[in-house]
């Protein structure tokens, strides 16, 4: 029963969407992607926190288990362009060819060349591409916006 | 039964015959007469148990005890359907490259009507179809199969390696289709992960029971015991038991090893091929341990033109092309000098080339952390052995000149070649054979290799 109980609470948790975070590859910079999940849980989202240095393939497998509706990637270390190599083409073997896919933090060699980072993550499949700075209200505002839209059946 | 073993390769350019004595594991003889599969192969055959007869006293039950290769009537044609061009369908190349086949045509996401028709038209022997890791995407598979299920008489036979959770939607689309449809385990069950080998041995089973009946071959199998497999497919295995070993005795260890043909140009590499420096980082599909890789487009006889071609980088000797000419018109055996170091140049450019493309490179990208260097494909420079095989190898006048071709090069220093390996040569061309001879008798057919794979 209390199994069943459970379920339901995590089902009324659910009503706005689940969500994985971690930040890829070797990255060992946990503080932001931990301020994403707790906004994130706190503005109403089930949230699947794998931390720090986890692979591509595990956010897969969450997402897989978790019938998970959006990935927030999180990199500071510059190396996400290797690490998120094919990211999209995985997620299309894998099932989750519907997944909203976010990246943030410091993708790129230089700072100042965020919008040339911003066009390549998208060309790689990312629906959206934040800098570092960028306050993680506005990335929520944008994930409900754009569930919305992907519920409606709206591209 | 006499100890005496024949193995026949029914080749596209020449039928190659060897006898093994395997009491006393001698090579007994070796013959090679002009294949004549496009009217009836059985007439090269009879020439060349005629032609072996002259120095082997072979009898009928010797012939009828003949196991035999084949990549005569266009090899193993297949064709690779899969999701994502770099992960699923590029699995499933390299499940069927492995098991010798020739990839006559690779398609991804869902088939249009229009690229149906072209594989009706390409009438592969087998249709490989892949697509979604397990318990992944179903849609693109179950598509295909929707698709493939309606194609005409020409798409008979249809493996399907994908995910496991489309296999019940699949089977009821080939339901009365009239296909000969297999099921096997995915070629990637999970992203990242590649499991080639039971699609492998799927495409085998079916080139034994199948295609071999197609291929105008089947005359050639109530002559002898069985055509057992695709000749790439044997020299495949004579180089994993070489490089392996088996029963306690020990193989040479990781190798490259190159065999050159009239047709194409086949490499393989027993080696894992992981990075030989720490700081570099290993992207892309996992490569398999025994990989092979073919240039359907080097040949030393067929595809003479791109050999020339790419022969056009280097120092070319006066009148180059008119001695080739020469020398096909006359056979593709060469003859006096000067046809003689034609052929080395193009069989070295072959080598050459197939090699660059087998072996993995590496490519410098700068991050914030400094440069990172990232590897595609398997690291050979280490690699002690590399291994020639081939008539244009095996008789060449001066093999070590053409396997140099296999070297790594200083001019490109990010294609990953052996930088100093030590050089073998299967000098008889009889690998094929012991690679046959290993599926029975696979302790012989290694002391047999390290009896005839000779150091130059």
């Amino acid at each position: 029963m209390e199994t069943l109980h459970e379920t339901e609470n995590e089902r009324a948790m659910d009503h706005l969407g689940c969500v994985i975070t971690g930040t890829v590859g070797v990255d060992a910079h946990v503080i932001g992607t931990k301020i994403v999940s707790r906004a994130l849980r706190e503005a109403g989202f089930r949230v699947v926190e794998l931390g720090a240095q986890t692979p591509p393939e595990e956010f897969i497998m969450a997402a897989q288990e978790t019938a998970a509706d959006a990935m927030m990637i999180s990199s500071l270390y510059g190396m996400a362009e290797l690490d998120l190599e094919g990211f999209r083409d995985k997620c299309t073997e894998a099932g989750l060819e519907d997944i909203i896919l976010y990246v943030g933090g410091i993708l790129g060699v230089s700072r100042r060349d965020f919008p040339e980072d911003e066009a390549k993550f998208k060309r790689m499949g990312f629906d959206r591409v934040y800098p570092p700075e960028t306050d993680i209200r506005v990335a929520i505002e944008d994930l409900k916006a754009d569930l919305n839209r992907k519920r409606a059946g709206r591209p | 039964m006499g100890s005496i073993r024949l193995f026949v390769d029914l080749g596209s350019t020449f039928t190659k015959l060897v006898a093994f004595d395997l009491e006393a594991e001698e090579l007994l003889g070796r013959v090679q007469v002009p294949s004549t599969v496009d009217h009836d192969v059985t007439v090269g055959l009879e020439q060349a148990f005629s032609l072996l007869a002259e120095t082997v006293p072979i009898d009928e039950t010797d012939r009828r005890q003949t196991l035999a290769c084949s990549s005569a009537a266009g090899g193993l044609r297949v064709v690779c359907i899969g999701l994502v061009p770099e992960y699923t369908t590029e699995a499933g190349r390299r499940a069927a490259l492995g098991a010798g086949a020739k990839i006559v045509g690779s398609y991804s996401f869902e088939l249009s009507e229009a690229e149906l028709r072209e594989i009706e038209e390409t009438g592969p022997d087998i249709v490989l179809l892949t697509g979604g890791t397990d318990g992944g995407n179903k849609k693109v598979i179950t598509h295909n199969a929707a698709l493939l299920a309606r194609s005409d008489s020409r798409v008979a036979n249809i493996i399907v390696a994908g995910n496991k959770s489309a296999y019940d939607d699949v089977e009821s689309l080939f339901a009365g289709s009239g296909k000969n449809v297999i099921y096997t385990s995915n070629v990637m069950p999970e992203i990242g992960v590649l499991e080639v080998e039971a699609a492998n041995h799927k495409i085998r089973d079916l080139f034994i029971a199948r295609i071999t009946q197609a291929k105008g071959i089947a005359r050639a199998k109530s002559m002898i015991a069985d055509v057992i497999m695709p000749t790439p497919a044997a020299v495949l295995e004579a180089a994993k038991l070489f490089a392996g070993g088996v029963d306690g005795r020990r193989g040479i260890g990781e190798l490259l090893l190159v065999d050159v043909g009239g047709a194409t140009t086949d490499v393989y590499s027993v080696a894992t091929g992981a990075p030989t420096s720490g700081a570099v980082r290993s992207l892309g599909l996992p490569e398999p341990y025994a990989k092979r890789t073919v240039e359907g487009d080097l040949g030393l006889f067929h595809n003479l033109d791109t050999l020339m071609t790419l022969a056009g980088r280097e120092s070319l000797p006066a009148g180059f092309d008119d001695i080739v000419a020469a020398m096909c018109h006359e056979n593709s055996v060469p003859t006096g000098d000067e046809q003689t170091a034609c052929h080395l140049l193009l069989s070295r450019v072959a080598v050459r080339s197939a090699v660059d493309r087998h072996v993995g490179s590496l490519k410098y990208i700068v991050t914030p952390n400094g440069e990172v260097v990232v590897q595609r494909g398997k690291d050979l420079t280490g690699l002690r052995w590399v291994v020639g095989a081939g008539g244009p190898v095996s008789f060449s006048a001066d093999p070590v000149k053409v396997l140099e071709g296999a070297l790594f090069d200083e001019a490109f220093p990010l294609l990953l070649k052996p930088k100093a390996p030590e050089f073998l040569l299967d000098g008889q061309y009889v690998l094929f054979a012991l690679g046959l001879l290993a599926q029975s008798e696979p302790g012989k057919a290694l002391r047999l290799m390290q009896k005839y794979v000779v150091h130059l």
